[in-house]
């Protein structure tokens, strides 16, 4: 780099950039949190859902699943598995794990009883209505 | 070492080596585990293994940058640390209280483990990389404030570089940032956009300064070039990383229930977050060209150097290639995403670590390079596991090309255990480059234990 471009012109670019584009995107977070509700039908969220999300997480189902995308890619997507299998499916597996097949990827057994399972099949239902422009590509997530 | 209170580094660096190692072990657990499907089930079932290999990470990375601020910020404020007595303090209780986190994770089931954390006080776990209890999470902010405190009165007292200004700038964001982690709304949506607050903006955003700034330290002890010129390269490639990755955040926004509108914000801000990494690679080898000294710590500039490359072929190559939205529509959460997860992590935050210890390390013990012998030993270290990390990445490319292809392409897509199946082969592959990862870093812990007996004193 050349003598006529110096360190404090460098420095201000780095100041004034890191301002305006940190400021641009509390604009645009600002507008999404407005928009969300269109996208994400909260008016469903009921006191089931909060209580399924919660035993998704103190079950780390993310440590082996992904969700919209996103987690660990050993077992297979669940944000739309609501719509793949459906609830009776979703409830008797989960009772049913682990397989035990041998060799094969094992999930653990978490003894939930009904109300708890209801309320994960009600979370995973509630997830798969959110408007994910139309993500994933087909069913099998 | 020029500063008595900069030996407080060492024992960070040594904690960071040590939990690096645990890292890799759970990693080929994991690994084996990808094929062999029951493997240590239910004694560590996969998800168990995964918050100890990615935890692992965060935290010995979090001791490398602890580490280096210590033994940086004298030397560039030029007078003793505040206080090494808080430094040693610290040490402690963020190695303990990492210890007992890894040790609750094994030894209890995880939803026991959140209800005897208070998680149903204020639920922060069970969302990824943010698994801690809620008394890690509070550990966390307070071992870095005082952290924080030790080093800005250090700055404060002394001579204020630029360098120290960007590395304090990083590490206050990072402190900043991670209290994203206490949020956790019901709204899964909300989660998620908040979420990535402190995983993109750490390792896209602030991250990049403390990466930035300990790689030109380290270049103007090792090249002697001019403090101005490479002070002015530091501003330039900051600038660039904020410019571009602030908005790239945009690249998570795509699928999760945020607006359409992030489709284009995302892609075209994240396309241009390679342009930082492009630079640092083009800044290390220029620097290093232009050398006005024959440092003898040889093995230091090949990690300056392979710090520069790396981060640019795993967050530069392997981010563009799945950064824009028609693309990240079917590489979206696959071995894609673990492919370049890997070889980013590696490049950037875990050479960059390592290109400090590897300076440092020397200068702790009262030489200013290791004998040849052990450098040569080293050399082997970085070749072992860069080349295996590279490998790990075409493996996963490989395995998540045709993932996609099986179970998210054609008329008759394949489920996603099937498609699994078909590419096992890979996995075989990835886990043995992972075997000879290992090796390497089993000979780069050796080298720290060579005789020493011909290397040069310290300057
Ligand atoms: C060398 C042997 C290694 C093996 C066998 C290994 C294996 C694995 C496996 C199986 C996963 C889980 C993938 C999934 O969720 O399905 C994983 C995740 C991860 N590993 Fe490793 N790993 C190794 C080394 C490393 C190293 C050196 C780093 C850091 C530089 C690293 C960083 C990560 C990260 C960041 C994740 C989370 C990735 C994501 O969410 O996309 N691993 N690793
Ligand atoms: C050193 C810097 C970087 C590191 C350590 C890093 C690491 C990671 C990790 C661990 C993930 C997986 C997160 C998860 O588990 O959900 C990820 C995702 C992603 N990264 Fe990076 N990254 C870096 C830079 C970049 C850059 C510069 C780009 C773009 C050019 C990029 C593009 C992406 C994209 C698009 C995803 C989402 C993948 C998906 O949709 O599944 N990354 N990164
Ligand atoms: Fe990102």
């Amino acid at each position: 780099m050349n003598e006529t471009f110096t360190k404090a012109m460098a420095r201000n670019i780095f100041y004034g950039g890191a301002v305006f584009f940190f400021l641009l995107f509390l604009a645009l977070t600002f507008d999404t949190v407005q928009s969300l509700p269109k996208r994400d039908h909260r008016e469903n969220i009921t006191d089931s859902v909060v209580r399924g999300k919660h035993i998704w997480e103190t079950r780390d189902c993310i440590g082996c699943h992904t969700l919209l995308g996103e987690g660990a890619y050993f077992a297979p997507e669940l944000g739309n598995v609501y719509k793949r299998r459906g609830p009776e499916f979703i409830k008797a597996w989960i009772q049913g794990q682990p397989t035990g097949a041998p060799g094969r990827r094992q999930m653990p057994q978490f003894n939930l009883n009904d109300q708890q399972l209801d309320d994960v099949v009600n979370f995973l239902k509630w997830t798969s209505e959110i408007n994910t422009n139309k993500w994933p590509p087909n069913i099998e997530g | 070492m020029q500063y008595k209170s900069q030996a407080v580094a060492k024992p960070y660096f040594i904690a960071a080596i040590g939990l690096f190692l645990g890292q890799i072990l759970f990693g080929l657990i994991m690994g084996y585990q990808y094929v062999v499907g029951d493997f240590l089930f239910p004694a560590i079932p996969f998800n168990v293994a995964r918050m100890v290999h990615t935890n692992l990470l965060i935290v010995w990375i979090l001791f490398g940058f602890m580490g280096s601020a210590y033994y940086l910020i004298p030397e560039e404020a030029e007078t003793e640390l505040f206080s090494p007595k808080l430094a040693w303090l610290m040490f402690w209780v963020f190695l303990v209280a990492g210890a007992l986190t890894i040790v609750g994770y094994l030894t209890v089931p995880y939803a026991t483990l959140a209800s005897m954390t208070g998680n149903d006080i204020l639920a922060t776990m069970g969302r990824e990389f943010l698994e801690q209890p809620l008394p890690t999470k509070v550990g966390i902010v307070i071992v870095a404030l005082v952290f924080l405190f030790n080093i800005s009165m250090t700055v404060l007292k002394g001579r204020k570089t630029s360098i120290s200004l960007v590395l304090l700038l990083g590490l206050w964001g990072l402190a900043i940032f991670f209290l994203f982690s206490f949020y956790n709304p019901s709204n899964l949506v909300l989660d998620k956009y908040f979420w990535w607050w402190t995983v993109h903006l750490w390792v896209e955003g602030v991250w990049e300064l403390i990466l930035g700034a300990m790689l030109a330290f380290v270049l103007i002890k090792i090249t002697g070039v001019d403090r101005e010129v490479i002070e002015k390269w530091l501003y330039i490639i900051i600038a660039m990383t904020l410019i571009t990755g602030i908005i790239g955040t945009g690249h998570h926004y795509f699928w999760i229930g945020t607006p359409e509108y992030w489709q284009w914000f995302g892609s075209v801000f994240s396309a241009l977050e390679p342009i930082p990494f492009f630079m640092m690679t083009v800044f290390a080898f220029n620097m290093v060209n232009r050398r006005r000294r024959e440092h003898p710590n040889k093995v230091a500039t090949l990690w300056a150097l392979g710090t520069g490359v790396m981060s640019f072929l795993g967050a530069g190559v392997w981010g563009f290639l799945h950064t824009l939205a028609p693309v990240n529509f079917y590489t979206h959460g696959t071995q894609i995403t673990a492919a370049h997860g890997h070889m980013a992590f590696y490049g950037a935050y875990v050479m960059v670590n390592l290109t400090m210890i590897s300076y440092a390390m020397p200068m702790l013990r009262g030489r200013s390079a290791n004998s040849r012998a052990s450098q040569l030993m080293e050399m082997w270290a970085f070749w072992l596991m860069t080349i295996s990390i590279v490998c790990i990445t075409l493996f996963l490319t490989a395995a998540g090309i045709l993932q996609i292809w099986l179970q998210r392409m054609g008329t008759s897509p394949m489920s996603f255990m099937d498609a699994q199946d078909q590419i096992r082969i890979f996995y075989w592959a990835r886990e043995f480059a992972g075997l000879v990862f290992l090796v390497g870093l089993v000979l780069y812990i050796w080298s720290f234990f060579f005789k020493n007996s011909e290397a040069q004193a310290a300057g």
